[in-house]
């Protein structure tokens, strides 16, 4: 069974519709890339498979917590799906270890000691093991998402999603963090990640999703979307993304 | 019979400060209670709650304290309860922060980057859980200096009171003079008064914020 399943997903703001019937399915150590213009829905759909937005039609399940119209389920779903952003907003009051204990001990009860050995696990799977009690102004943008990633995983989520998290970096620390994301991905992390690295899209996903006009317009293997495009539009999509 | 300034009256006016001491913890501490409650119904995700709050502080705002005081004082003695000055004082006193502390801590709760809601609520917080751990912490920073310099105002136009006959300091000073005739001894040593219990408050707000910004930074 698929770890992430969407069906027929309808997302509107207003009196836009932005995800006009969305059908993916990921399965457990998956790595999805969701390539696409700027405006397509991308960011809108890795929102709504978190419950960041509620959906106007159509199914949403995540290991076994389905969301729906109703929007009841949310907080559940938002367990089991870490989600990292262009702008890492960590907590700016807490330490770096706090940043990522905060969630583990108030939203799972887990104990201090086990949200603590939590913390320390995903700050080393970040490479960030002795920046524990730094504080986030005094680390540099690449390493600050590296907490935020390490502050997602410390859930222990199901699936994580990753919105253009480079975006805002300088090309040098883009660096770090794409080959953090890549060692998820090779311990087994299911994950869809929207991305302009197109390289990377095509190196680590094992499956790439193109989106256009709130639509999946194509989808398959990554060899085959960068290698073979099928449709004129992403043919190019990715003439121009690849100038 | 005209008397002089002498220890007996410095110590008259001395004790009277107590009056404003009192009457100025009091209605921080009931108007910032009543002003908290405020800030979270004005920032609140029901419709209702927030334009009831935005009343509060409209009407609050928009009325001069002397107005507070006579209606705690002779209105609600019309309507039967009848209060001593000093708590008609207070709660006039208490009324008139809370819509000024309302407003500053809505502002500075509303001040927190909204990244911050997104990413607690990304993390499955509940709402309670995102004020009390990720933006109420964060407000409060901000909230620091306008509420310590609302708070030197308060201290300040406690001396309101006076009017209904409640002898804090401003008017302990008044009656002073009044049988002294020497206005600038009698009022110049009210006004260091004031200065004095002024004066650390800034300095303690200073030094609070000067932590706060030092503990981020170390
Ligand atoms: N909260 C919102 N309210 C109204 N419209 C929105 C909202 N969020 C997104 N939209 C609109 O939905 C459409 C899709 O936005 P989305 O952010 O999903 O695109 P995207 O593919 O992520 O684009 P980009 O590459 O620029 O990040 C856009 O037209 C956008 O203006
Ligand atoms: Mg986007």
């Amino acid at each position: 069974m698929p770890v992430v399943q969407v069906e027929g997903v309808h997302k509107r703001f207003g009196a836009v519709e932005v995800l006009k019937g969305i059908d993916l399915a990921v399965e457990g150590g998956e790595v999805v890339a969701i390539i696409g213009r700027s405006g397509s829905g991308k960011s809108t759909l890795l929102r709504c498979i978190n419950g960041l937005e509620q959906i106007q039609s159509g199914r949403i399940e995540v290991s076994g917590h389905s969301i729906d119209p109703s929007g009841k389920g949310l907080r559940e779903l938002r367990k089991d799906v870490g989600i990292v952003f262009q702008s890492y907003n960590l907590f700016p009051h807490l330490r770096v270890g706090e940043n990522i204990m905060l969630a583990p001990r108030i939203v799972l009860g887990v104990s201090k000691a086990e949200a603590r050995s939590r913390a320390e696990e995903t700050l080393a799977e970040v490479g960030l093991a002795e920046r524990f009690d730094a504080w986030p102004d005094n680390l540099s943008g690449g390493q600050q998402q590296r907490v935020a990633i390490a502050r997602s995983l410390a859930m222990r989520p199901k699936v994580m999603l990753f919105d253009e998290v480079t975006s805002a970096l300088d090309p040098e620390l883009t660096g770090e963090v794409l080959a953090t994301m890549e060692r998820l991905a090779r311990h087994g992390m299911t994950m869809l990640l929207v991305t302009h690295e197109m390289g990377f899209a095509r190196r680590v996903a094992t499956t790439t999703v193109f989106m256009h006009q709130g639509k999946v317009w194509e989808m398959g293997p990554s060899e085959r979307i960068f290698g073979a495009p099928e449709t004129p539009e992403l043919r190019q999509f990715l003439g121009g993304g690849l100038k | 019979m005209i008397r002089q300034f002498t220890q007996s009256e410095f110590l008259f006016i001395l004790a009277s400060a107590r009056w404003t001491l009192l009457l100025t913890v009091m209605s921080m501490l009931l108007g910032g209670l009543l002003g908290f409650l405020v800030a979270l119904a004005r920032t609140s995700r029901l419709a209702p709650l927030r334009a009831l709050a935005a009343g509060w502080i409209g009407v609050i705002q928009g009325v001069p304290v002397l107005m507070l005081l006579f209606l705690s004082y002779y209105g609600l003695a019309l309507a039967g309860f009848d209060l001593p000055p000093l708590i008609a004082a207070t709660v006039s006193m208490a009324l008139y922060a809370s819509g000024f502390l309302g407003e500053i801590w809505r502002g500075s709760i509303q001040a927190v980057p909204w990244q911050q809601w997104e990413a607690s609520s990304a993390l499955a917080f509940s709402r309670p859980q995102q004020y009390r751990y990720v933006i109420l912490p964060q407000a409060m920073r901000i909230a620091i200096p306008p509420t310590v310099g609302f708070l030197v105002q308060l201290v300040k136009n406690t001396s309101i009171v006076s009017i209904i006959g409640v002898v804090e300091l401003a008017r302990a000073g008044n009656l002073v003079n009044n049988a002294t005739f020497q206005p600038f001894k009698v009022f110049g040593t009210v006004a260091a008064i004031y200065f004095v219990i002024c004066w650390p408050i800034s300095l303690l707000a200073r030094r609070l914020e000067g932590r706060l910004h030092a503990r981020r930074a170390g």
